[in-house]
């Protein structure tokens, strides 16, 4: 805020003197290199933290019962679930879709923010990585357990030979596209977070007092040392992974969003659906981001990293995915009617009026309205009403999910076998299960690794920091 | 007992990445040879200044991701084609759309797992390697140029550390490693 101001007393005064940059700082507090490490490696190299303790212990609680949901569901079948005969896919798909959907936000950060040449990812992108592998591995135990029986998931799902001959799976199937799909997002995913941190871990490594971390952190940093030629092969490869993650991440949802549009159910059959996914994922995705980092960068106390630009930002990416978004759902509507398919209309009306009216204006409040405050600077630029706001998208994205499957499958062509899907205590407690696997796996990041990229907030420090400490 | 050999190196220490950039350029033009430079972070343009040779990454990530492709092809053609060919949904054996999602997904696979692999190779970085640190604020917050002295044997100690000291090095240290 002090530069903006800075610049406007010059100009309105009688020396026209710029005496500030263009841009804002992206990292304050007058960091200098020195303290970058140190900040970052407080939480890595100290004990962990009371508050740190309490929250490890709730996610392990909630993923140790909902691990019992799990284990029934693998044991009886998934008809401990509340499907019926016209939603064969409910809670299972929704929450697929919605983990996918999250993870999203971390590719983009990293990969299509840095082809674009954005600075201001640096601070958050290694949180957002993380939180992209951590929700990928949350939305692959769907499809898994959807299987029923997942330990033959190898060759129902991956073209290996097996016990019936030469039958292959069928690459006309979407579904198919899917598991291609998630498991290279996965993987590449992984390895681009993998490589930017291992120049941290070297740091942490060259820091560690201890024999167990000088071990762990000298096998994990390969024996990295910065050479120049190191950091020139290191830049080839995090700006090639980059172009080849950013059309990945548009075609991983692109590819979930085939599941529905290639049938010819009434609500899914239509060609709005890639973009209208891809949007919503990013959309969700950076909700989570915020949500997460605005805890992150009060108990680690990271405010200088994680400054109020980078939140209005992220911000300003939410309303433009979030208008995105709602604009889909109004050409939905359109071209329902304009089709003049009865069965088309009917689905979208019945979404709007019928037994799931609650879910669709739930959807509609969240996604459509909310975001829309973040027109107002002030809201835009309140941690409170960002963090409530975040929560709030992320519900709202999980109802839109949960509309477009369940509303468009429980009343079918014949009125004789229409249903309606409640969900049971195993429905809920695998989802619970993933909330607790996300939220533990984020605090074993959080305490073990670096959650700022030091070596790349270094590169930006003396660009882009309002003011440069001298050593 | 054979006697160990050393190699012995005297370090210019900076602290701004813009006084290295320069320092780096006038030490190449006094007829010094730069053993490497060591920084936290990757600094623009340092490969330029040292004349290193562009990344061969580039290239490899090609070659890998048409391997990708080509498998993905080859694969699907002869399991839907010539192996076991079904109709399903009315739709061709050779489904060539149907095929693109997959096939771009094993390019980019192949092409990121390749290429990576190539730069964990290249770059000889491996678990338990042991890094070679010529000082520890190398990893933290000071870009380290290192200059072997045996490959420098035209200059004397006294003339590459004024030579260090003139390009606005911080700090000047000896560092010797038994090879």
């Amino acid at each position: 805020m002090e530069v903006t101001s800075s610049l406007k007393e010059s100009t309105h005064g009688s020396h026209e003197i710029i005496t500030a940059s263009v841009r804002q700082p992206l990292v304050t507090g007058g960091k200098s290199m020195k303290d970058v490490t140190e900040d970052v490696c407080r939480q890595v190299e100290g004990k962990p933290t009371p508050a740190w303790m309490l929250a490890f212990a709730v996610s392990l609680t909630v993923l140790g019962l909902g691990s019992y949901a799990v284990y029934r569901v693998l044991w009886d079948g998934i008809g401990m679930w509340g499907l019926n005969k016209t939603v064969g896919w409910a809670w299972d798909i929704t929450n697929f879709v919605w983990w996918v959907g999250i993870g999203h936000a971390g590719t983009l950060i990293s990969a299509v923010l840095l082809l674009f040449r954005q600075k201001w990812r640096t601070s958050i992108n290694r949180a957002a990585e993380a939180m992209t592998i951590f929700a990928v591995i949350c939305a692959a135990m769907f499809p898994v357990l959807h299987m029923g029986r997942p330990w033959l998931g190898f060759y129902w799902a991956l073209p290996l030979p097996n016990a019936f001959g030469s039958l292959w799976v069928n690459f006309n199937s979407p579904l198919l596209w899917d598991v291609f799909a998630i498991s290279t997002y996965f993987s590449v995913s992984l390895v681009f977070w993998y490589i930017g941190l291992i120049p941290d871990f070297a740091t942490v490594r060259d820091r560690a007092k201890g024999a167990i971390p000088k071990a762990v952190y000298g096998a994990l940093s390969l024996g990295w040392n910065g050479s120049a030629k190191a950091w020139m092969h290191y830049e080839a490869v995090s700006l090639i992974l980059a172009g080849m993650a950013t059309p990945l991440v548009l075609s991983v949802h692109t590819i979930v969003s085939f599941d529905f549009a290639t049938s010819v159910i009434p609500g899914w059959h239509t060609t709005i659906f890639p973009p209208y996914f891809v949007a919503g994922a990013i959309f969700s995705g950076f909700a989570m981001v915020l949500t997460l980092m605005i805890i992150t960068r009060k108990v680690y106390k990271l405010e200088d990293y994680i400054t109020m630009t980078h939140i209005e930002l992220m911000n300003i990416v939410i309303i433009i995915t979030g208008s995105i978004v709602g604009i889909a759902y109004i050409t939905e509507f359109f071209i329902a009617w304009y089709s003049g398919v009865q069965a088309e209309q009917y689905a979208f009306i019945n979404r709007m009026t019928g037994p799931y009216w609650w879910a669709y204006w739930s959807m509609m409040t969240c996604n459509v309205f909310s975001p829309q405050l973040f027109w107002f600077k002030k809201i835009r630029r309140s941690i409170a009403a960002t963090f409530f706001l975040s929560i709030v998208v992320n519900i709202g994205m999980w109802f839109e999910r949960f509309v477009i499957i369940v509303t468009s499958l429980h009343r079918d062509y014949l009125p004789s076998s229409w249903a309606y899907f409640t969900p049971t205590a195993y429905d809920v407690g695998v989802y619970l299960f993933t909330f607790g696997l996300f939220f533990t796996l984020f605090f074993l990041f959080a305490k073990f690794f670096p959650v700022v990229n030091m070596a790349e907030v270094k590169s930006v420090l003396k660009s882009t920091s309002g003011t440069i400490k001298e050593d | 007992m054979s006697q160990v050999k050393e190699e012995k190196y005297i370090l210019g220490i900076f602290n701004d990445e813009d006084v290295l950039l320069d320092a780096v350029k006038q030490v190449r033009k006094s007829g010094v040879k730069i053993h490497e430079v060591f920084s936290p972070f990757p600094v623009h343009g340092l490969e330029h200044a040292l004349g290193y040779k562009k990344s061969f990454l580039p290239k490899a990530a090609f070659a890998f991701g048409l391997t990708g492709t080509t498998l993905a092809l080859t694969m699907m053609f002869y399991m839907m084609v010539f192996d076991w060919p079904m109709i399903i949904g009315g739709k061709d054996f050779a489904a060539v759309p149907d095929f693109i999602p997959v096939t771009f997904e094993l390019t980019v696979l192949l092409g990121a797992f390749g290429m990576v692999g190539t730069f964990f190779v290249s770059n000889d970085l491996k678990p338990y390697k042991k890094a070679q640190i010529f000082d520890v604020r190398q990893t933290d917050d000071m870009h380290v140029m290192a200059i072997e002295l045996d490959k420098n044997s035209s200059k004397s100690y006294e003339e590459l550390t004024s030579i260090l000291t003139g390009s606005g090095a911080c700090e000047i240290k000896d560092k010797t490693f038994e090879a």
